[in-house]
Parts: C-alpha cells; structure tokens; sequence
C-alpha cells in the first residue's frame, strides 16, 4: 500500500469475555476514500467503529491512523488527531441550542483557558466569537441556521441526522465515521443524504467510512465495500463485485438450495 | 469590552440589594435576628450554587458537599483563631484548601457514575467528618471556638463572586463541554472533549465555593463542631439544587432564598417544623418536578434569552 494509507488496522479483533465479537479484520482507508461497511445484524460493525475511534480498545492487533498507533488512547484524544463520528443511535446534546451543539465540537479551535472565562479576558470573547462564527457556518452548509437556537431536540428526525453530521465536521476531521446515516430516512431524504455526503466530501476533503443497511445508498456512493459476518471479514471490493460475491449472498440471504 | 445586557442588569441588581440592605443595617432597622438570616441565606445560596455547577452543570451526582464545606470551615477557623491571620486570609485559605482537598477526592471518585459516584462522595464527606471529629487541635467532638466576625458585606461578596464565577464558567467553551458531558458523556467524548479533566475542574470550582461558604459559616455562630457537617446537611444542599431545577443556576438561587426564609419562618413552630417543610418540598415536586425554573434560567424569562432552554 502507498503512503497515503489513512487508516490500517492489521488483525484487529476483541473479546467480550468470552465472547469474541470482532476477529482477524485488516481495513484499509486510502485518502479521499469513500468506503462502506456492511453486513448482517450483530456483524460486529459498530464494534469495529468503536474500536476505531477509541471507544474500546482491540484485544488483539493494531490500528494506525496517519502512522500514528492508536493503542491507549481515548475518544478524545482520537478526535483531536482528525477522527470524527455519528452514532447509530442519534446522539445529539438534546438540551441543548442547535448552535451549541455545533460550538462543542468545534472547543478545540479556541484556545482561551478557563481562567480568561472566569475574567472575561479580551481572548475569551475574541475566541467565542471565532467559534460562532464557525459553527454558523457549519449550520448553513446543511441549511440548519435557521434553527441555530432551537433545543436540539426538538428537531425533526431528519434534521437531527443532519446535524450529527454538521457536528462531527465541526471537530475538523480528516476521516468521517458514519454509522447508518439514513436510518429511518424514507427514500427521498436518503436521496438528500447521499448528494450531501458528496458534496462534503468535496468540500471538505474528507475520507469517509460508513455503515449502512440501505443498499441503494451503500451501491450508490461507496468506492469500496467491506463485508463482515459474525465478527469476521468475509468480502472487500468494489461495489460490482460484492453484488456477485457467493459469500456475501449467503450472508445476506442465506444457502442456495437446489431444488 | 462587550459586557451582555444580563451582566449590567445583574451588577445594578447586586449593588442595589447590597445598599439597600447595608443601609437598613446601618438604620438600625434590620436587627441581628434579620442580619443573622441574610447572612445564612448568602452561605446557603453559596452552597446551591457551588452544588450546582457539579450536579446541574457537569451533571455529576456528588452528595457529599458539607465535606468541603467543613473544610473550609475548619481551615479558615484554625487560620484566624490559632493562628492569628486577619478574617480574608482565612476565607481564603479555607475556600483554596476545600479545592485541594476537592481535587483530590474528584480525582478517584470522578472515574464513577451516578449511584456510584453519589455512595463514593458520601463517603469521603464522612471520613472528612470524622477526621475533625478526631483531631484534637480543632476541638474534637466539643467543636471549635470562633469569633463572630462575619458581616452581610462579607457574606454578600462571597455570593456576587460565587455567582460571577460560575455564571462566567457555564457561559464558555468550558461550560459547554461540562453540560455536553452532562447531555451525552460518551457523544461529549467523541467531539473531542476531554471529559475527565472537566469533572474534576468541576468538582474543583464547586468544592473551592463550597469552602468559602464553609469559611464564611465559622465566622457566623461562635462555634463549629463536626456534626454540623454531617449527611443531613449535604441533602439540604442538594434539595436546594433539585428544587431550584437541575441545571439552572437562578433557580438554586431562588431555592436557596426560599427555604431559607422558610425554614427560618418555621422556627416559631418547633414541633411541627420539620413535617411542614417536607410538605413543602413534597408539594413542589409534585406541581413542578422539575424543579422551581426547569433547566430555564431566570433571564431567559425576559428579553435576553429568545428562546429559553439552557442558555449558553
């Protein structure tokens, strides 16, 4: 692989007691890349996603992000190297303004201490505004400003898995993680979401790692897909060749039986 | 510098609370029964309010607050009374030992959640009891003599500066990565929020507000002895927070004031006090459960906040 390699995990797996949810998987991001992860209910995706992004550490194998190991470290630490997330399960801080959700993930642009805070020393307020004005920005892209200080949850459904993903950009990532972006999205906002994704993307130069059950999307957009089934990778490849792949047929929908 | 509107309102509100309270002392109106009220009213809003940022801010549940306050009582007494130090010094000293010693115990026990964390506090204001129960050089179980030294202007500085810096906090990147851990501590993380570092600066800024109230508490009735301290008085605290809403600030203000002046009220009727007041709190909590202001604050009832919800 060449040195734009983003993301190389080698024989990353995790035991849950027992239990060994996730085994042998080797992933590999390229730079710009737009790859998707998919496979069947309990496959063990969003346990590889949180063993990318610091949430569990991996029993066994490694993962680099950028050449840099990630063993030890937390989410936060994670997310400060250019790593950002959605949840499967919306995640938004409901009580608080669509603005503020955006303005935490965007704490680390402003530098001002707590001290400067406490004081309201010039640096505070010229770091509050910087971070204003960036949030708002990060709002229009996804045409949520209008809503900058509505309660996060008293957003529509589709306004709220928006502004997940307006709040993870707002944490400057080089690599997106979106884990099943267009859950619960009838086909047209699906539709809006894959055009988004792209525009993003290119906007922002992003690499991008998703999870999606809704195969139109996965086909649609993904450059490559990754394939797992009870906690194992069983496919990668282009989106043609997944479609065609016996392995992934069976399982998705099981043995052919001769009849 | 841009100040906000609510900031000249809450600097005009303060002076004008202190002048006119400071003048009806000075009149010879307000008799030491009243000043003793104001003055204890000041510590329990202190108290709220430094229970606040930890509970209704950082949304950690901490209910062993009367620890550090006895901290800074204790400190800022052995500093005036046995060593000599003028009244400032040992508010000082009592609220900057209370953030030490916040530290410390903030560092293990922050690592917990919920009923965990509230067992572990409760347990480490004990120890912190028991430890002045046992040390003879502060009196023991008989209690500390201290001088009457406290006065309103004293007591009313300590809450405008409890409530700046607090207010202050929440209203800043800080802030929000506190109420960010309280709405989702494991998104808190993901958007690159160090969370355990802002517990435990929480848990600091409280426990440092918690002594100074405490400082200000041995300096007000002649004596302080360790039972003061005990659980009871950690749950008072804590109902002023629920009461007032969790996460507004003016509410444990509002709350702090409120049962103040009741509890005070219902010292008239001895017997039946207590019953009273917990059918006064058990009614609020039915009609409001969540608390006097909800997460609201008192100026999003006016022009200032559009919108209300936690204002940031």
């Amino acid at each position: 692989m060449t040195s734009n390699l983003l993301i190389k995990a080698e024989n990353v797996g995790i035991q849950f007691g027992g239990l060994k949810a996730v085994q042998n998987v080797n992933l590999y991001l390229n730079q710009g890349e737009l790859v998707g992860l998919i496979g069947p209910n309990g496959a063990g995706k969003t346990t590889t996603f949180n063993m990318i992004t610091g949430v569990y550490q991996p029993t066994f194998g490694t993962i680099a992000f950028d050449g840099k190991n990630l063993k030890g470290l937390k989410p936060y630490q994670v997310t400060k190297l250019g790593m950002s997330r959605t949840f499967q399960n919306i995640r938004l801080f409901k009580d608080l303004s669509v603005l503020d959700n955006v303005k935490v993930a965007n704490h680390n642009i402003a530098k001002h201490s707590i001290i400067s805070s406490i004081l309201r020393l010039p640096s505070h307020f010229s770091g509050e505004a910087k971070m204003e004005q960036e949030s708002i920005e990060f709002l229009k892209i996804f045409g949520l400003d209008v809503y900058k200080d509505e309660l996060a949850k008293n957003l529509p459904y589709g306004m709220q898995r928006r502004l997940e993903i307006a709040r993870a950009l707002a944490a400057k990532p080089k690599l997106l993680l979106l884990d099943e972006p267009a859950a619960g999205m009838n086909p047209q906002e699906t539709h809006d979401l894959m055009e988004l994704i792209a525009f993003i993307r290119k906007e922002f130069n992003l690499t991008i790692l998703l999870i999606e059950h809704d195969m139109h999307l996965v086909m649609g957009i993904c450059e490559r897909i990754y394939v797992l089934d009870h906690g194992q990778l069983i496919a990668d490849g282009t989106p043609e060749e997944i479609r065609n792949n016996p392995k992934v047929i069976e399982a998705y929908l099981g043995e052919e039986v001769d009849d | 510098m841009k100040k906000s509107k609510a900031f000249w309102v809450f600097s005009v509100l303060a002076l004008v609370i202190y002048a006119v309270v400071q003048g009806l002392i000075s009149g010879g109106i307000l008799d030491l029964y009243y000043q003793n009220i104001l003055v204890q009213m000041c510590i329990n809003i202190m108290l709220a309010v430094s229970l606040h940022i930890i509970i209704g801010i950082t949304g950690q549940f901490s209910i062993g607050h009367a620890g550090f306050m006895a901290v800074g009582a204790y400190f800022s007494a052995i500093a005036t009374m046995k060593l000599g130090l003028p009244l400032p010094v040992g508010l000082l000293l009592g609220a900057v030992v209370a953030a030490l010693a916040g530290l410390l115990v903030g560092i293990p026990t922050l690592r917990l959640k919920g009923d965990y964390l509230a067992i572990a506090t409760l347990g480490f204001a004990e120890i912190i009891r028991i430890i002045f129960l046992n040390v003879d050089y502060v009196g023991g179980a008989a209690g500390m003599v201290v001088m009457n030294m406290t006065t309103w202007t004293y007591a009313f500085a300590g809450v405008v500066i409890t409530i700046i810096v607090i207010s202050n906090f929440t209203k800043s990147r800080h802030g929000r990565g506190a109420i960010s851990i309280r709405e989702d501590e494991i998104a808190a993380d993901a958007m690159g929020i160090n969370t355990t570092y802002y517990k435990v600066v929480a848990f600091t800024i409280g426990s440092l507000f918690a002594g100074l109230a405490g400082a200000i508490y041995a300096h007000n009735f002649f004596i302080i002895q360790p039972t003061t301290f005990n659980f009871l008085k950690s749950f008072d605290i804590l109902i002023y927070v629920v009461l007032g809403g969790l996460g507004s600030l003016s509410g444990s203000v509002i709350a702090a004031i409120f049962l103040t002046v009741v509890s005070a009220y219902l010292a008239n009727f001895p017997e039946t006090r207590m019953i009273i007041y917990s059918l006064v709190l058990i009614l609020v909590m039915l009609y409001r459960p969540t608390g006097l202001m909800g997460t609201k604050e008192i100026t999003s009832l006016f022009k200032f906040g559009k919108k209300g919800g936690t204002k940031i």
